[in-house]
Parts: structure tokens; C-alpha cells; sequence
């Protein structure tokens, strides 16, 4: 169906300010407003973090200039336990949405797709103006609630009724509430936009020999994720619309009867409060590989790229992207456990979870088992690749635990859980958009990120990381509960005794909250180094060829940056499977998918034997 | 460079483990009669999800070692096995383990959910809210007094909403703010949230279990040991979330006796 996809060869390049950099139908420009807003909410997220570990260990410190953001929630500077809450919600909400969900499937996905698969531009240039702008106004409509009444909700990112339905139950929502609720809403929106336009642009507009089992993994990845998003953000932005109507307009829809708030009796009935939690996890599950599948994609293009040779199987990646995509719709349940639904659906949900880990290993095992033998060249993409398989396997194996609701009754709402979403979806996620931004930067603005700053950053992230999450396993182990603004318990000021290697001394878990505050500003300090590479790279960086890392996918057959038809209006014509590097008989390392050089290409099933 | 990450890779790797090897961090001491097939589960899931840790980075670390800074050109190897071997060991191994942690899984939680609490066991209503858990015992006629949600009243002390006037199964019944109960007696815990979501969490007692606003659950358990366990809450519910906390008393069986006679009396 290549013919379709000359349309944007039949207009003129766009010429005014407006139409070329802020409404621009270009799927580059989106692809990097995409990415631009997710920076932007990835530094208030991350400064939302600092002053959240700040305040746990050091509940007395007066941030300066934080009474300006709110003086009720900081008097003096000094964060209240309320202003905790709401920080946090702020924090969850924006890193899960606009970073985790932006970043590596709408800003890559949007800004490569297009070109991997040799198409001009989406199959729909308007809608996806129209979802980046409709994301940019939840953006703006989540952090109003900074500066609105009692600022932000403070019922966290998964706004569970009646808390969230409530205006009356807490600081944060009355106002905070209905602009977080509106927030998201829109957000599903842009996102539903995004994912229909990304399945008809791979299905419809791929060049000519472009099959389907010819396009790259972060290609399937982007598609599988847009398959789940049309499907979650579908069912979350009802959820959200009937919240809304529940705070504004009078209705029950997550409000059960006879609920004092205050010594009042609330005037609503008939709701159900475990309503909400289904219809918000049967998106929020699928949400998780939302995040991490364009990771894995991005990932695993980028490791055949420095292993300078193919991954065992291509197919093996895909079928398991795909397993993963549908058993995430049957998992939700795990999350809910414990919240009073019937106690047989729990073993039918634990089920699928621990199945889930079969793909998730495969792709494991296939990342690590291809490096066999392989000519594997470091560079900070790569090395920030490599972190990835390690995060995502210290942080699936703590699912394993969460995974069975015998072992979820004692670690459910504790910190263990903290530790393996963050390294799971969070940290893994991340790793997965730096290791793209190396990667793909050259490609992106036309100039060579500094490598040396690049290291740097890998190296402070890499063990800040380990330094931030584990311990937090450590903490969950004994029970500590999340989502407390002070840790008041009794059995956190007591010092465990430690005998270790002959050493006898003691830590209490407050210490260790310590040791995680400090390495987390240190790690988040460690990020202003990628914001400076990346700006002083963006104007000042080597000039980038046409393909610095001598890849085989088709954004590396074009100019760095492309032309705004991509191809400079003559489409590629695809031979070759995507990753043809170190294949015995060919004039060079590594072959292009649109090179005609004839190579005598082995069958995927045939090579292994 | 490649070496450098082989080398943290492995070091993060048993770094990671020896806090768990040595025993540092784990869960206070069982006070329930169920507690132990958790505790028996959580480190049966400990080996299994500790070696596929250990292996994945460590093996990972070991080939970035061999496998970086080689020789321009050198040959390109293949895994002994490829892909079919790699995902037949997946399927087999994992699913091993999967049917395995749930088959035993399955009886723990069965233990605490799918088994009704005995005829005599001792019930006790608990009630929750912003932010306090207050219980409540049938008194004397063993009997629980119906609840009236519109006179709930924490100015008037009327925490839960009785009519004593009107209700004479709610004359006898007495509010505690304290949980007291006797050890190995079995529990009967009924469950209900006066507002918002709410948690119900002893880690000693191995036991976890949300309030719903609307819903009316239930739990049993049976406490082994005498002591004072902190019972708090775990479901977000608003700004004195991590202040949200009563004490679990577990006592002697004459203890208990003295005790609900004294809070009778304080009614």
C-alpha cells in the first residue's frame, strides 16, 4: 500500500514559524514536542521526588522558596504531611503519564515509526497534531492544580474513590481532584488519537518489501503498545469521565450510601467504590507495559546494533511482545488482592502474573544469550541498554513474590512494592529513553551527543539506581509502609542488630531512609549532567552523519535530521530483513534494509541448528 | 569500559543479596497460626527468585566481560542451542516454578479466606476511619446493636452510630479504641469503613486486609503470643494517613476477662 503514502510530497514544506515548530502536522516536530514535554515532566517529577525523600528524613528542613509554591502546604518552606501527599500524587501522576507513556512510545514512537517503516509522514498529520496539543493541555490543566484552592489531590496517582470522589475527604480534593480527573480524561484522549494513528500508519503506509516481520522491534513495539492503548485508554477515560461527573454533578457512580465524612453524612448512594478500582486497573495494568514494551523495543534495537549481529530469534522478541500485550489484560486483579473482592478471583488473576513471566524471561534470555559470541561495542547507549536488562530483571523478580496473594497479604502497601514497580517500569522504562536519546539524538538534531558526558551519566545513574531501589526491597521485608508522610511507627526507630563477616553493629530503618534520601538527590543531581549534554550537544555537538552507528534500519538510509518528507520525496525500497549485521558473505559488517546487495540470508529457524 | 560494568554488575548482583542472606531484614516473628505457610512461601519464593537474580546478572555481567572489546572482525559465535533452546528452558523452567509457587501458594491463602471461622470464635467489629480504628464487642448478650450511620457523633463519643435509647442489643455493647484479645482464641474481625478506603495491617499477625466503604468483610485469625502489636493502616486515606494506628493487645485469657470487664465498665 506504499502508494498511499506520497501525500506529503504533495504539498510544500511549511514555510511560516507557527506551522513549521508549534502546529505542525510533521511527525518529527511531534515525535520531539512529544519528547520535549516529557523532559519537562520528568525534572518536576524529579524535583517532586527530591523534596518528597527531603521531607521523610528530614521532616523539619525548610526548603527555600517552596512557601511561595503553597504556604499552606509549606509554611515557612516546611512541608506538611498533607503537602507530602500532594507532592506525591504530583510526582505518580506525572512521571506515569506524561514521562513513562510520552517519552518512550509517543516521542520515539511518533518521531521513528514513520521513518523505519519508509512512510513520509502518520497516516493522519492532523490527529496527531491534535493529540500531542490535547496532551499539552492536561499537561497544563495536572500542574494548574499546583496553583489552585488547597492545591493538588493528595489521593495518589490511582485516585481511589471515595477518597477521590469526595470533595470534602482531605486538602487537594475540592479543586485539585476535578483538574486531575479532567487532567487525565484528556490525556486518554491524545493518547487514543496517537494509538489509532500509529496501528493504521503500520499497517497502511509501509514502503514497498516492508513486511511486517521486516520491521524493526521498537517498530512492534510501537505497534503492540498502541494495540494495548487503544484498548486501556479507552476503558480509563470513561472511569475518569465518571469521576468527574461524581464530583461535579451529583451522581454516584463510585460513592456507596452512608458514609460519614467529618461527622456529615454524605448525600450519595448506591456506588461502588471497587468499580473504580476495575475499570482503573484493567488500564493501569496494561499501563505498566504501556511503559516498558517501547523500552524493551527500543532496547533490543539498539542491542543488535552494538552486538554487531542478530538476536537469536526476531520472532521469538515479537510473539512475546505480543504474549505480554494480551496477558496484561487479564492480570488487573493482582492489584487488588486484598481490596475485598471475591477471594477465589484472586488465585484466577495470581495465575496469568506468574505466566507473564514466561515471555518477559524469554526476552530475557534472548537478550542475554545473543551477547554470546557477540562483538559487543560500548558505547553510552549501549551501556545504558545493558543497565536495562539488569533493571528489568531485579525488577521482575520481585513480582514474584507480589504475584502470589499469599505473599501480597504481608508485602502489599509496603515499600517492597515501591521497589519493584520503580525498577520495573520506572527506572527499566528510563533506561530504555536514555539509551534512545543516545542513540538516536544524531539522528533527531543533526549532531553527536558528547560521549564522554554520556559515560558519566550511565555510571551515576547506573549505581544511584541500586543505591535508591533496593533497599527499599529491604524495607518492605520488614514491613514499612508506603505513602506515610512520617515514619511514626515503633519498630522503625529500633536498630537491627547486623552481624556481618565478623562485624557486629546496627541500622535502624530511618538509616536507611537516609541512605536512600542522599543517593536520591545524588542521582537526580546526576541527571542535570544528560540536560546539559543534551542542550549544549543540540547546538554546539559534532555535526552527525548520515549513520554514526553504521545501523541497517531505514532512519539511518536518510539525513540526519530528515528532510521534512522524510526521504527527500524518493521512498526506500526494502530488501533485507532489519538486522543484517556480520553476515558471513557480505561486502561489509552489516547490510541495509534498503541496500540491493544480494546476500544469501539463512533462515531464522535453520541458523540455530 | 565493558569490563567495568561486568565487574559492577556482578558486585551490585551479591551486594544486593547479602543483606537478604544474612537475615537483616526480615518479617518479626509469626504470632499467628496460619503466619508460618506465608513465612514457609515468601522464602521458598526468596531461593527460587534469588537465584534467577543471581544467575541473569551474573551470567549478564560474565559476557559483557568475554564478549566486549574483542578483536575488529573477530568471529561472530552462536549460543550452543539458539533461540529454541533458550525458550524451551524458559517454558520449562518458569513454568515449573509458576505451577509449583501456585499450587502451594494456593493452600496458604486458603487458609486465611476460604475456611469460615469456627462457631466459637470470638467476634469483634472494627470500624475505620479518618483517622482511627475504633472496635467494638457484643458484650454480654453477645449480640451486636444495629448501626446508625446519621448519629455517628466523635464530639459525643458516638463513634459508631448506636442508638442505645432505641436498640437494646446495643446497650451492653462496648467501644474500645485499643484491640484487645485473648491468645489462641480465634478471632471472628468484621470489617467496615465509616468513610473512605482503609487498611487493616499486622505484620506480626501475617494478615492484611482493605476496609470498602460499603462493603462489609470479614476476617479470622488466631494470635499464639501475648504482646502489644501496632495495627496500621496501609490504603491511602488523607492527610494523617501515616498517623492512622491502634494497638493489637494480646493477652492471657484471664487478662482479657479483667480487661473487657474494665472497658465495659468505662462505657
Amino acid at each position: 500500500m506504499h502508494e498511499l503514502s506520497t501525500h506529503a510530497a504533495n504539498h510544500a514544506p511549511p514555510q511560516s514559524f507557527l506551522r513549521k515548530y508549534v502546529f505542525s502536522v510533521d511527525h518529527k516536530v511531534i515525535g520531539k514536542q512529544y519528547y520535549g514535554l516529557g523532559l519537562l515532566a520528568v525534572l518536576i517529577g524529579m524535583v517532586l521526588s527530591w523534596l518528597m525523600r527531603i521531607h521523610l528524613v528530614w521532616p523539619n528542613f525548610a526548603i527555600p522558596g517552596l512557601q511561595w509554591l503553597s504556604s499552606a502546604g509549606a509554611p515557612g518552606g516546611v512541608i506538611t504531611p498533607e503537602y507530602y501527599l500532594q507532592l506525591m500524587t504530583m510526582h505518580g501522576t506525572l512521571m506515569v503519564f506524561f514521562v513513562l507513556t510520552n517519552v518512550p512510545f509517543a516521542g520515539f514512537g511518533n518521531y521513528f515509526l514513520p521513518i523505519q517503516i519508509g512512510a513520509e509522514d502518520m497516516a493522519f498529520p492532523r490527529f496527531n497534531m491534535m493529540s500531542f496539543w490535547v496532551t499539552f493541555v492536561g499537561f497544563c490543566v495536572l500542574v494548574a492544580a499546583f496553583f489552585v484552592g488547597d492545591g493538588p489531590p493528595l489521593s495518589g496517582w490511582t485516585a481511589y474513590a471515595p477518597l477521590s470522589a469526595i470533595p470534602g475527604s482531605g486538602p487537594g480534593q475540592a479543586t485539585g481532584q476535578t483538574l486531575w480527573a479532567i487532567s487525565i480524561a484528556t490525556f486518554c484522549i491524545g493518547q487514543l488519537l496517537g494509538s489509532l494513528n500509529f496501528i493504521t500508519t503500520t499497517l497502511d503506509l509501509r514502503t514497498k518489501g516492508m513486511t511486517l516481520m521486516r520491521m524493526p522491534l521498537c517498530t512492534w513495539a510501537w505497534f503492540i503498545t498502541s494495540c494495548i492503548g487503544l484498548l486501556a485508554f479507552a476503558v480509563l477515560l470513561p472511569a475518569c469521565i465518571l469521576l468527574i461527573l461524581d464530583r461535579v454533578a451529583g451522581t454516584s457512580f463510585f460513592v456507596p450510601s452512608n458514609l460519614v465524612v467529618s461527622d456529615q453524612l454524605v448525600n450519595l448512594s448506591g456506588g461502588s467504590p471497587l468499580l473504580w478500582q476495575h475499570l482503573f486497573w484493567f488500564f493501569g495494568h496494561p499501563e505498566v507495559y504501556i511503559a516498558i514494551l517501547p523500552a524493551a523495543g527500543i532496547v533490543s534495537h539498539i542491542l543488535v546494533n552494538s552486538y554487531r549481529r542478530p538476536l537469536l530469534s526476531h520472532k521469538a522478541i515479537i510473539y512475546c511482545m505480543m504474549a505480554i500485550g494480551f496477558l496484561s489484560y487479564m492480570v488487573w486483579g493482582h492489584h487488588m488482592f486484598l481490596s475485598g473482592m471475591n477471594p477465589f478471583s484472586a488465585l484466577v488473576f495470581s495465575f496469568p502474573t506468574l505466566v507473564i513471566t514466561i515471555p518477559a524471561t524469554i526476552l530475557v534470555l534472548i537478550w542475554i544469550g545473543s551477547l554470546y559470541g557477540a562483538n559487543l561495542q560500548i558505547n553510552s547507549a549501549s551501556l545504558f541498554a545493558l543497565g536495562f536488562i539488569s533493571m528489568f530483571v531485579s525488577g521482575g523478580v520481585s513480582g514474584f513474590f507480589l504475584a502470589q496473594p499469599s505473599i501480597d497479604v504481608y508485602l502489599h502497601g509496603t515499600y517492597f512494592v515501591v521497589g519493584h514497580f520503580h525498577m520495573v517500569m520506572g527506572v527499566a522504562a528510563i533506561f530504555g529513553m536514555f539509551a534512545g536519546t543516545y542513540f538516536w539524538a544524531p539522528k533527531m538534531f543533526g549532531r553527536m551527543m558528547n560521549e564522554t558526558w554520556g559515560k558519566i551519566h550511565f555510571w551515576g545513574t547506573f549505581v544511584g539506581t541500586y543505591c535508591i531501589f533496593m533497599p527499599f526491597h529491604y524495607l518492605g521485608m520488614i514491613g514499612n509502609v508506603r505513602r506515610y508522610s512520617a515514619f511514626v511507627d515503633d519498630y522503625l526507630q529500633v536498630p537491627q542488630p547486623v552481624s556481618l563477616l565478623g562485624l557486629h553493629f546496627s541500622v535502624s530503618p530511618i538509616e536507611v531512609h537516609e541512605f536512600i534520601s542522599i543517593a536520591a538527590l545524588f542521582t537526580g543531581a546526576v541527571q542535570l549532567i544528560f540536560v546539559y549534554n543534551l542542550i549544549y550537544s543540540r547546538f554546539k555537538g559534532t555535526p552527525a552523519p548520515e549513520n554514526p552507528w553504521q545501523g541497517t534500519s531505514l532512519e539511518w538510509a536518510t539525513s540526519s535530521p530528515p528532510p521534512w518528507d522524510n526521504f527527500g520525496g524518493r521512498l526506500p525500497v526494502v530488501y533485507h530483513d532489519p538486522y543484517q549485521y556480520g553476515i558471513e558473505g557480505a561486502s561489509g559488517d552489516f547490510v541495509m534494509q534498503n541496500s540491493s546487495e544480494h546476500i544469501q540470508t539463512v533462515r531464522e529457524d535453520k541458523k540455530v541448528i | 569500559m565493558g569490563k567495568l560494568l561486568a565487574v559492577t554488575l556482578i558486585v551490585i548482583a551479591i551486594g544486593s543479596a547479602i543483606p537478604i542472606l544474612a537475615h537483616i531484614w526480615v518479617p518479626p516473628a509469626d504470632i499467628s497460626t496460619h503466619g508460618y505457610q506465608i513465612d514457609e512461601q515468601m522464602s521458598d519464593t526468596m531461593v527460587e527468585a534469588g537465584i534467577c537474580f543471581l544467575a541473569a546478572q551474573i551470567i549478564l555481567g560474565v559476557f559483557i566481560w568475554v564478549f566486549s572489546g574483542r578483536k575488529p572482525g573477530a568471529k561472530l559465535r552462536t549460543f550452543p542451542g539458539g533461540a529454541k533452546g533458550l525458550v524451551g528452558a524458559a517454558f520449562i523452567l518458569v513454568g515449573l516454578e509458576v505451577i509449583i509457587l501456585g499450587a502451594f501458594g494456593k493452600k496458604a491463602w486458603a487458609t486465611i479466606y476460604f475456611t469460615p471461622p469456627g462457631a466459637d470464635a470470638l467476634p469483634v467489629q472494627v470500624q475505620a476511619g479518618q483517622f482511627a480504628f475504633y472496635f467494638r464487642y457484643p458484650g454480654a448478650d453477645g449480640k451486636f446493636g444495629p448501626l446508625h450511620p446519621d448519629k455517628i457523633n466523635e464530639a459525643n463519643q458516638n463513634i459508631f452510630g448506636l442508638d442505645v435509647d432505641h436498640d437494646p442489643d446495643s446497650k451492653d455493647d462496648i467501644v474500645t479504641a485499643e484491640m484487645g484479645v485473648p491468645a489462641n482464641k480465634e478471632i471472628h474481625l468484621l470489617m467496615h469503613a465509616k468513610d473512605v478506603g482503609h487498611s487493616f495491617y499486622v505484620r506480626e499477625l501475617r494478615i492484611q486486609q482493605d476496609f470498602v466503604p460499603g462493603l462489609d468483610l470479614s476476617l479470622h485469625f488466631t494470635a499464639t503470643k501475648v504482646g502489644r502489636y501496632e495495627i496500621v493502616c496501609t490504603q491511602l486515606c488523607g492527610l494523617g494517613h501515616y498517623n492512622m494506628k491502634a494497638y493489637l493487645n494480646v493477652m492471657s485469657e484471664p487478662d482479657y476477662e479483667a480487661w473487657i470487664k474494665q472497658q465495659a465498665s468505662m462505657q
